[in-house]
């Protein structure tokens, strides 16, 4: 079992979340060709090792959140809000991989 | 079983005993050598040892070829290589041991009733080279052609059983839909009544699908590679690749630098860190894919059973193991650890398709990586750097695909030519757009 911190409803079962994928730099619609627009679309850094990605708490606060997770151990560090979910005026809304007390970020 | 008697299984038995691992001595001299029923009977007697498999080398400074990875694709398309195009001065090199991947990690099911007429050509002709595979290596590989069936739980599924049955008999490959009165009779077990969750409202009967001995497979492989001068390095992981002028030119390994002008990336799970070597990016995604065996029982499964709906494949081994397969967990990982919501969920599964297990106890589970592509095919022939080819991104079809992909990747490289089967499996076909569309692919939700 692997635990994720959601930033509203703090850390849950990876069940209870969808996950969605590397976060990727989405290029403007209006400005690209149709080979890069189709890089964005398929081509993935799939690493060893830190990775961000988006996941959704489907079964939870149905919010969607950015993870670092390391992909060899599961680790989570750290997740938070995409940034356009950000309130105005604030920069981040972080939640630790590991919360005290409660076995919060990591692992199996 | 079609090759095979009981002698030659006996004879499996007793090669399995040689083992997977590196432990060739140099002394084993070059001289092919063929197993027959005479030996057998000769071994018996004299308890003498077993030539070795295959033999252990010291890496050359420089091969024609070098092959990155040592499973039953790495093995067959260096195989090929000497045996159809004379290409001996082919080293095969694996960080691990043979097999130790995906090769030996699979559910062994081999089946060719895809739904592309591309895919099913490939895979048939896949099929049709394991039927000969233990004649034409001398290694008894155990194909069992029992069949194979995949259940339709809803209208929709048997809609998409129908359409896979008749482009199957399009291209020639025997395959049909059949209701729940023939499956019963095909499989006493199985729970065909109508008042449960997932009622069996037919599925695609596959006659020439089976099950193999996947370890045999790799070490058939091995042995006929190096019987034709091939060198199998084992433990010898790749840490870099050189290009020089946009063409290949080297490997570095952990056992010295190799000179080479052809690279062939055969990995599964790591294809994408030995492709960034040379900066070809790939559109791969590393999911694993759990499995599990149960304790042996008495024979009484024949067919291979495959539920989409429940995401859950189940075959009886010769050996009395039932295996049981999933599909490929929710995220993408690189660890290789089991879980307890796949157990509970696998064997919640099999439980609606045969309640009489209800007794049986899992032995084991593992898992191995699959790299899914965006469209459940795989990624095979020249990239944007001369000398380096891919056959990759083989996900959860990978091993039935082996013999097809030795052939015609040692093709490709031999030629120069893409092999009509392969083309529409290339790089470039997601920078222009033409995705294949498998939905035949098992394990993975459509």
């Amino acid at each position: 079992m692997i635990l994720l911190p959601c930033p509203y409803c703090g850390p849950r079962n990876v069940s209870e979340f969808r996950y969605v994928g590397e976060v990727s730099e989405r290029p403007d619609p209006n400005e690209t060709g149709v080979e890069e627009w189709r890089t964005f679309l398929y081509t993935r850094n799939n690493p060893v090792g830190w990775t961000t990605e988006t996941w959704f708490h489907s079964a939870g606060c149905r919010q969607h959140l950015i993870a670092e997770r390391h992909t060899m151990t599961n680790e989570v560090r750290a997740s938070r809000l995409p940034e356009a979910q950000l309130p105005e005026g604030q920069e981040e809304r972080a939640t630790g991989g590991n919360v005290a007390g409660d076995g919060g970020g990591a692992i199996y | 079983m079609r090759a095979p008697g009981a002698i030659k299984s006996a004879l499996g038995a007793v090669m399995s005993s040689v083992g997977p691992y590196d432990r060739n001595g140099s002394t084993n001299g070059h001289k092919p050598y063929r197993y027959s029923a005479f030996d057998l009977l000769r071994h018996g007697f004299s308890q003498a040892d077993w030539p070795r498999a295959w033999r252990r080398h010291d890496p050359k400074s420089s091969y024609d070829v070098v092959v990155v990875g040592g499973g039953v694709h790495g093995l067959a398309t260096a195989y090929y290589l000497a045996k159809n195009h004379g290409i001996t001065n082919v080293a095969v090199l694996d960080k691990g041991y043979i097999g130790s991947g995906g090769s030996g990690r699979n559910t062994a099911i081999i089946r060719s009733n895809y739904l592309t007429p591309e895919g099913i050509r490939f895979y048939d002709r896949s099929v049709k080279l394991y039927e000969t595979l233990s004649a034409d290596l001398n290694y008894n590989a155990m194909f069992a052609q029992r069949g194979h069936l995949t259940l339709a739980h809803n209208d929709s599924s048997l809609r998409t059983m129908r359409w896979r049955a008749e482009v199957n008999k399009l291209e020639g490959v025997d395959s049909e839909v059949i209701g729940p009165d023939e499956i019963k009779k095909l499989v006493p077990f199985m729970d065909t009544s109508e008042d449960v969750r997932y009622p069996i409202l037919g599925a695609l009967y596959h006659p020439p699908g089976g099950i193999i001995r996947h370890d045999a497979v790799v070490w058939g492989y091995a042995r006929g590679a190096d019987a034709l001068g091939v060198h199998i390095h084992q433990n010898t992981e790749v840490t870099g690749i050189d290009v020089t002028g946009g063409k290949v030119s080297g490997v570095r390994t952990k056992r010295g630098d190799i000179a080479t002008p052809v690279v062939v990336n055969c990995t599964a799970g790591w294809s994408t860190l030995i492709s960034d070597m040379v900066g070809v990016k790939m559109p791969v995604s590393t999911f694993p894919l759990q499995a599990a065996v149960t304790e042996p029982v008495r024979p009484f499964l024949n067919p291979v059973i495959v539920s989409g709906t429940l995401h859950v494949y189940v075959s009886q081994t010769d050996r009395g193991e039932l295996v049981f397969g999933a599909s490929v967990d929710p995220f993408t990982s690189y660890s290789m650890r089991g879980s307890l919501e796949f157990t509970e969920g696998l064997a919640g599964h099999v439980l609606e398709l045969m309640p009489s297990l209800a007794k049986m106890r899992l032995l084991r589970q593992w898992s191995g990586l699959c790299d899914m592509t965006p469209d459940f095919s795989p990624i095979m022939g020249v990239t944007p750097v001369a000398g380096f080819f891919v056959d990759v991104g083989w996900g959860t079809y990978g091993f039935k695909a082996g013999p097809v992909s030795g052939e015609t990747m040692a093709a490709l490289i031999a030629t120069g030519k893409m092999p009509d089967l392969i083309a529409p499996f290339s790089l470039d076909r997601f920078a222009s757009g033409s995705l294949m569309g498998e939905k035949g692919a098992a394990a993975v939700g459509h």
